[in-house]
């Protein structure tokens, strides 16, 4: 569902985000990577490494090199 | 030999026997046949253990032989798995109403509707309510249609508001389906699942909206027990509104999901 996405930074280390490759600058965090992603942080599930990360934590938490990360985006209807 | 006849094994002293014996000894009138789930039109050979079903058209049956006739065209041996499932519907709008009549005409025995809201006539254009409903809770309404369908199913109903806070009153389920409309309420239960209610089945929803194709709606396997049912792009929106074709569609993915679920894993 990303795929349309640009890689988020160039130079930095490497993580997958939805089974594609992105570099990433150190320090960047959740909250940083969904603003480049262009997510409301209200509306998606974040899954690093097989756990659910809190929505709490998306600001603190800081991405790793070789993170496998799935972004599961949720939009408005029912 | 010993076959099924509607639903009750019933001894034969011949052993070789066809549909229009069993026809002639328990029920003349009757021109419908269904075998083994399938209906038939030709006179065939039965064979030990097969079920028949015979049914009179247009006969309105006895309540009691009334079940029977209904779980004919299920397939043999699915039908008691779907009986014993149990699946938590969260919001009866659009997707909530078409999944749990998808789910109450195959007969899943147990479920619980929770919506908060009363039908109003923006809901007709997707949600299966009736003029005569404007006004009722979803829940009630929608209880009512089903039990029209199937009396023969448990319907538990909830008029409030479900979220983190307690939707662990849905331990005892086998399936939750979350229904919601709002993008936020939709990611924080699936969040608070995910981390405190691990063992459960739970299909989501993400992307219906419009008259877009048809096949971009999926369902996919997120993780372990974890699955997305839409198109996760299309969201609802001005101009761009919730149609019932597209809607169903996606309420019908989940809703064959939750079927595929209770059938082939065993949960207990």
């Amino acid at each position: 569902m990303l795929n349309n996405y640009k890689n988020i930074r160039k130079g930095g280390n490497n993580i997958q985000v939805n089974g594609k490759k992105f570099e990433f600058k150190s320090n960047t965090t959740i909250s940083n990577l969904l603003k480049e992603l262009g997510l409301k942080e209200d509306a998606v599930v974040v899954e690093i490494n097989l756990n659910i990360i809190e929505n709490e934590e998306y600001r603190s938490y800081i991405i790793k090199e070789d993170d496998v990360i799935e972004v599961i985006r949720f939009v408005g209807g029912g | 030999m010993k076959i099924f006849i509607n639903e009750t094994l019933t001894e034969i002293e011949e052993d070789i026997v066809n549909i229009n014996d069993i026809k002639n000894n328990f029920k003349k009138d009757a021109d419908i046949f269904i075998l083994n789930g399938h209906t038939v039109d030709k006179n065939i050979l039965l064979k030990d253990n097969d079920k028949l079903t015979l049914i009179k058209k247009g006969e309105v049956p006895k309540y009691e032989d009334l079940e029977n006739l209904m779980i004919a065209r299920h397939t043999p041996n699915v039908h008691k798995k779907l009986k014993d499932g149990s699946v938590a519907i969260l919001g009866l709008g659009g997707l909530g109403s078409n999944i749990a009549i998808s789910l109450a005409r195959i007969g899943v025995g147990h479920m619980i509707l929770a919506d908060f809201d009363i039908v109003e006539p923006s809901n007709l254009n997707r949600q299966q309510y009736f003029i005569s409903d404007i006004g009722k809770y979803k829940t009630d309404a929608l209880k009512s249609s089903l039990k029209n369908i199937n009396p023969f199913i448990d319907i538990d109903t909830l008029n409030k508001i479900i979220d983190s806070s307690n939707i662990e009153e849905f331990s005892n389920v086998d399936i939750i389906i979350e229904a919601f409309d709002n993008p936020k309420y939709k990611a924080e239960i699936a969040s608070f699942i995910l981390r405190n209610m691990k063992d459960k089945y739970l299909i989501s929803s993400s992307g219906m909206a419009g008259y877009y194709d048809s096949n971009i709606i999926k369902t996919r396997k997120v993780r372990e027990r974890f699955y997305i049912c839409g198109d996760e792009v299309n969201e609802a929106k001005e101009g761009d509104g919730l149609m019932a074709p597209r809607v169903s569609i996606c309420a019908n993915h989940m809703a064959n999901l939750a079927t595929q679920i209770l059938i082939k894993h065993n949960i207990n």
